[in-house]
């Protein structure tokens, strides 16, 4: 046992208490920030439009409150208990076909057809009559929580439900049985089920599901159901196609920023640049004549939106529209003074620790060798492809919002709290997600809407957020240094390893209440003794740490959350260490990782894969790394090469995941090469830099994105062993970037150990 | 009022001048299918055809546009979702998120009417759209895919 019993790793992040947690705290962080700089922020009243204008379009607005946008092809199905409703996770209509509700959020990541793969292996249904929908977390509200928890992060979407999605799809089946049973008046054990069809065995005869869905309905549900043995799955496991791409070949799709509504205004808005600044004043009246203008509205103290018929006119008013503000304390602080900020914290005391064991300073100091490295990660923004946005229709006595969500329930609670409405009387239509990665579980954007909508009662209102308030206004990946030191004894065996991580806490910014005597555990991810985020090697003495340096920029949690920076820490620095003991870096793992025979098995199986062992007279440049994240164990082995003009190609990655088991193989591949793009872009120019408090970079020009002719080819090993279940959207990011820099040294003999590499000299394609 | 021809209809639209064809297209013409996602030519989800041309419409004027130029939205590209691309996106479940998707069938589709068998080294070349999720590596097979039920529907 590495550390005292007391530590719990923060496995449930992303789940539901975190994501109620960040909505409170970004509230927080709104009303600090009133209160941080009142004095100078008049809350001007409106503007100097008059309250009318604000009315426009309130007539306009002539539609009920169904305008519900859930799946269109779905849409006719409200997920209140209908009568074709077998239960809250199955509605079998007339026809045979299946909807299946689905609670989780998609973004892309696949959860959606996992989810849906999961009830209908336990109902036996027909795979091709299965569509899905979304329940609304207000009817989760009104019908006792009953599809549980809305988040979907931290890699958590199946993991966090598989049971008792599993056991909604199992008890429908038990109920479809009896209710044929009870038709024909018979045992419900003579009775089967398979593919929609339930037989009685002695005498042949069939019942289709959507013949007896509306008897079963009526039945008490069971009191107890078994879940199917593993070895017995047909569909889970399987590589279906998604249930949700048809609509995405065609425009058909709608997405939050696609959202059309009769008499509907659109919304700019700018925040101040600075976080924890606040808005002085602003002069309406210059924008007031603009065409399409329609009124502009002062948010909480440090926002400012633009309304307009269209937003292109929004957003042309708003850049016209004078605004001056206050920046606060963070307007003086640029990225020198944070590096210097974090170098201090290197070397500095800290009782911060997340893994111990004997005693790393002293054995470090008698090492035969001492090996010491410092590495850096930046800020990144999370840059969904699909900018913020929400649509919302307010009047005194109920409050409808649209809006992309990974938590449907946060962004339920946000905006019942800026409607001044009990959550009864607000209604939150999830819509599909142009993109998450962790960005929207935060409700802000969501809120925003609500307030602005507020000035035009009755009227359907949708913010965008432009591209640059996007950039500006994210909740950034936070910025962290290294310092590690490892000690190798005569033999060239690891004996000691001191990981330093300084930087900026996530937990301390968001939800301080989830710190544990000051302790932000979720700076340890793959670092910790025990858990979904573990250490994948045991090293006698051993001490990892944390210098807690924060800044007034805003963290949050970025698809892989700390594992992206741990990971090249953790796996570049033992490359250092395996070169330094002259051992290969396979081999010099070996002996760390004997009580992790999965993360062995993974990585073993990237080096083979990738012809690691014949690499040397291959002439070939491989790296490796292996981690353990979200509950999988992932290892990826990369090839480059670096031309005589420093010109880095990455060739190829071969990329290996255990998630105990795997839903949807296909779709797992899709994670594997998507989490890389994500990793690589960050590894290879990602970085966002503040500069008088602001981040500098406010679009995709000095903030880009892996391209096609960057891409390398990835072949994914899916390896499930059972028994457990690990995450998939997020895990194999953590080895992309540490593998493709080891590999880089075996090409260059030159270790890059500050990411973005855009200042390494080397030249990308 | 302006006229533009739009998937293949003429369609009279009220827009200021400055106006980039992105926004006419979504907020008068209703074509959501067309993305915001940079705004500044750097992304490609706002990829249109005009004459068969890949364009990013969020840089360019409607009002540079008249009747006589044929714009083409993803909606248009094919009635019924038949196009060889999209035929393939399906077969090989290419979108994640999607958003990026309608800018990358544009210009893949824009890609394969100029060059019906593409080499990896020609879709480095012509695909610069970047797609967050990272669908890059199915965008690159899915072009090779199409490019064979393109060459199959010739033959067949
Ligand atoms: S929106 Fe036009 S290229 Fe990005
Ligand atoms: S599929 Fe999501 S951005 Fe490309």
């Amino acid at each position: 046992m590495n550390r005292p019993g007391s530590i719990q790793p923060p496995d449930d992040l992303g789940d539901a208490r975190a994501a109620t947690d960040m909505a409170w705290a970004v509230q927080r962080a709104d009303r600090q920030a009133l209160g941080g700089s009142g004095g100078s922020a008049r809350a001007p009243a409106i503007g100097a439009l008059s309250r009318r204008r604000f009315l426009v379009g309130a007539a306009a607005a002539g539609a009920g409150l169904s305008l519900g946008v859930l799946n269109p092809r779905t849409a006719a199905a409200s997920a209140s208990a209908t009568a074709d409703e077998v239960n809250a996770w199955v509605v079998i209509k007339p026809d045979d076909s299946v909807v299946i509700r689905i609670a989780r959020s998609e973004m892309g990541q696949g959860t959606l057809t996992g989810l849906a793969q999961m009830v209908a292996e336990e109902l036996d249904c027909d795979w091709s009559k299965v569509d899905w929908e979304y329940p609304s977390p207000r009817q989760n509200l009104l019908r006792d929580r009953v599809w549980r928890s809305f988040a979907t992060g931290g890699s958590r979407g199946i993991r966090g439900s598989h049971q008792y999605v599993r056991e909604g799809g199992a008890a429908a089946r038990l109920m479809l049985v009896e209710a044929a049973a009870g038709r024909w008046q018979v045992s419900a054990a003579e009775c089967s089920a398979a593919n929609s069809i339930i037989t009685h065995k002695p005498s042949g005869r069939t019942l289709t599901y959507g013949a007896v869905a509306n008897d079963a309905a009526k039945l008490a549900p069971p009191l107890e159901v078994k879940l199917k043995d593993p070895k017995d799955w047909k569909l889970i496991g399987q590589p279906v196609k998604r249930l949700d791409t048809a609509d995405k070949l065609n425009g058909k799709q709608v997405f939050g920023a696609d959202i059309q509504l009769p008499g509907m205004l659109n919304a700019a808005v700018s925040a101040c640049p600075v976080f924890g600044g606040a808005r002085k004043r602003f002069d309406a009246a210059k924008v007031a004549a603009m065409p399409g203008v329609k009124g502009v509205v002062p948010l909480d103290n440090n926002a400012v939106a633009v309304v307009a018929d269209t937003w292109w006119r929004a957003q042309k008013a708003l850049k016209a529209l004078p605004i001056e503000w206050d920046f606060g304390d963070g307007g003086s602080l640029s990225q020198a003074d944070i590096i210097a900020r974090l170098d201090e914290g290197l070397t500095a005391e800290t009782p911060l620790i997340g893994n111990q064991s004997g005693d790393a300073r002293a054995a470090l100091e008698s090492a035969e060798t001492l090996v010491e490295a410092t590495y850096s990660y930046p800020y990144l923004n999370h840059a969904t492809m699909e900018p913020m946005n929400a649509t919302a229709r307010w009047t005194e006595d109920f409050c409808e919002v649209w809006c992309p969500t990974q938590n449907g329930e946060a962004a339920h609670a946000g905006a019942a709290e800026a409607a001044g409405l009990p959550l009864e009387q607000v209604e939150v239509h999830k819509v599909h997600l142009g993109g998450g990665f962790g960005r929207r579980g935060a409700p802000d954007y969501v809120r925003q809407a609500v307030l602005i909508a507020k000035q035009f009662p009755g009227t359907p209102v949708k913010l965008l957020w432009s591209r640059e308030e996007d950039m500006m206004q994210g909740f950034f990946h936070p910025i962290t240094k290294a310092r590690v030191r490892g000690g190798l004894d005569a033999d060239g065996k690891l004996e000691a390893l001191h990981l330093r991580v300084s930087g900026q806490s996530i937990l301390a910014g968001l939800m301080p209440n989830r710190l544990a005597d000051g302790v932000d555990f979720a700076t340890f991810q793959g670092l910790l003794p025990e858990g979904d985020q573990r250490i994948s090697y045991r090293v006698e003495n051993l001490l990892v740490d944390h210098a807690m340096r924060n800044t007034h920029i805003r963290p949050g949690f970025w698809r892989g959350v700390n594992v992206n920076q741990n990971a090249v820490y953790m796996e570049c620095f033992l490359d250092e260490l395996a070169h330094a003991a002259g051992t290969d870096a396979l081999a010099f793992r070996e002996p760390l990782m004997r009580s992790n025979p999965r993360g062995w098995a993974v990585l073993q199986a990237v080096a083979e894969r990738s012809g690691w062992a014949s690499r040397q007279e291959d002439g070939r440049h491989l790296g490796l790394a292996v981690f353990h994240a979200f509950g999988s164990d992932v290892a990826a082995c990369a090839e480059v090469t670096v031309e005589a003009d420093d010109a880095l190609r990455i060739k190829r990655i071969v990329a290996a995941t255990d998630p105990g088991f795997c839903v949807n193989p296909q779709q797992t591949e899709a994670q594997v090469e998507g989490s890389f793009v994500y990793g690589l872009s960050a590894l290879l120019y990602g970085e966002c830099t503040v500069r008088d408090g602001q981040i500098e970079q406010r679009n995709f020009d000095t903030f880009p994105s892996l391209q096609i002719s960057q891409m390398p080819e990835v072949e994914t090993l899916v390896m499930p062993s059972g028994g457990f279940w690990g995450g998939v959207g997020e895990p194999t990011i953590a080895v992309a970037a540490p593998a493709v820099l080891n590999a880089i040294f075996a090409a260059t003999g030159k270790r890059c150990r500050e990411v973005p590499l855009k200042r390494s000299g080397l030249k990308f394609a | 009022m302006s006229k533009l021809n739009i998937n293949g209809q003429t369609l009279e639209l009220d827009f200021d001048a400055d106006t980039p064809l992105l926004w006419v297209l979504r907020e008068q013409a209703g074509l959501t299918g067309t993305k915001y996602g940079c705004g500044i030519a750097r992304c490609g989800a706002c990829t249109v055809h005009v004459d068969g041309q890949p364009m990013r419409s969020c840089v360019v004027p409607a009002s540079a546009f008249g009747p006589a130029q044929a714009i083409t939205t993803i909606e248009g590209l094919s009635p019924d979702s038949s196009h060889p691309v999209q035929q393939a996106w399906l077969e090989l479940d290419v979108p994640q998120c999607g958003y990026c998707q309608s800018g990358m069938i544009m210009a893949a589709s824009a890609l394969l009417d100029g060059n019906p068998n593409p080499t990896d080294a020609d879709i480095d070349a012509n695909m610069t759209n970047i797609c967050r999720c990272g669908t890059l590596q199915r965008v690159r097979r899915g072009i090779h895919r199409a490019a064979e039920i393109k060459a199959q529907g010739k033959t067949a």
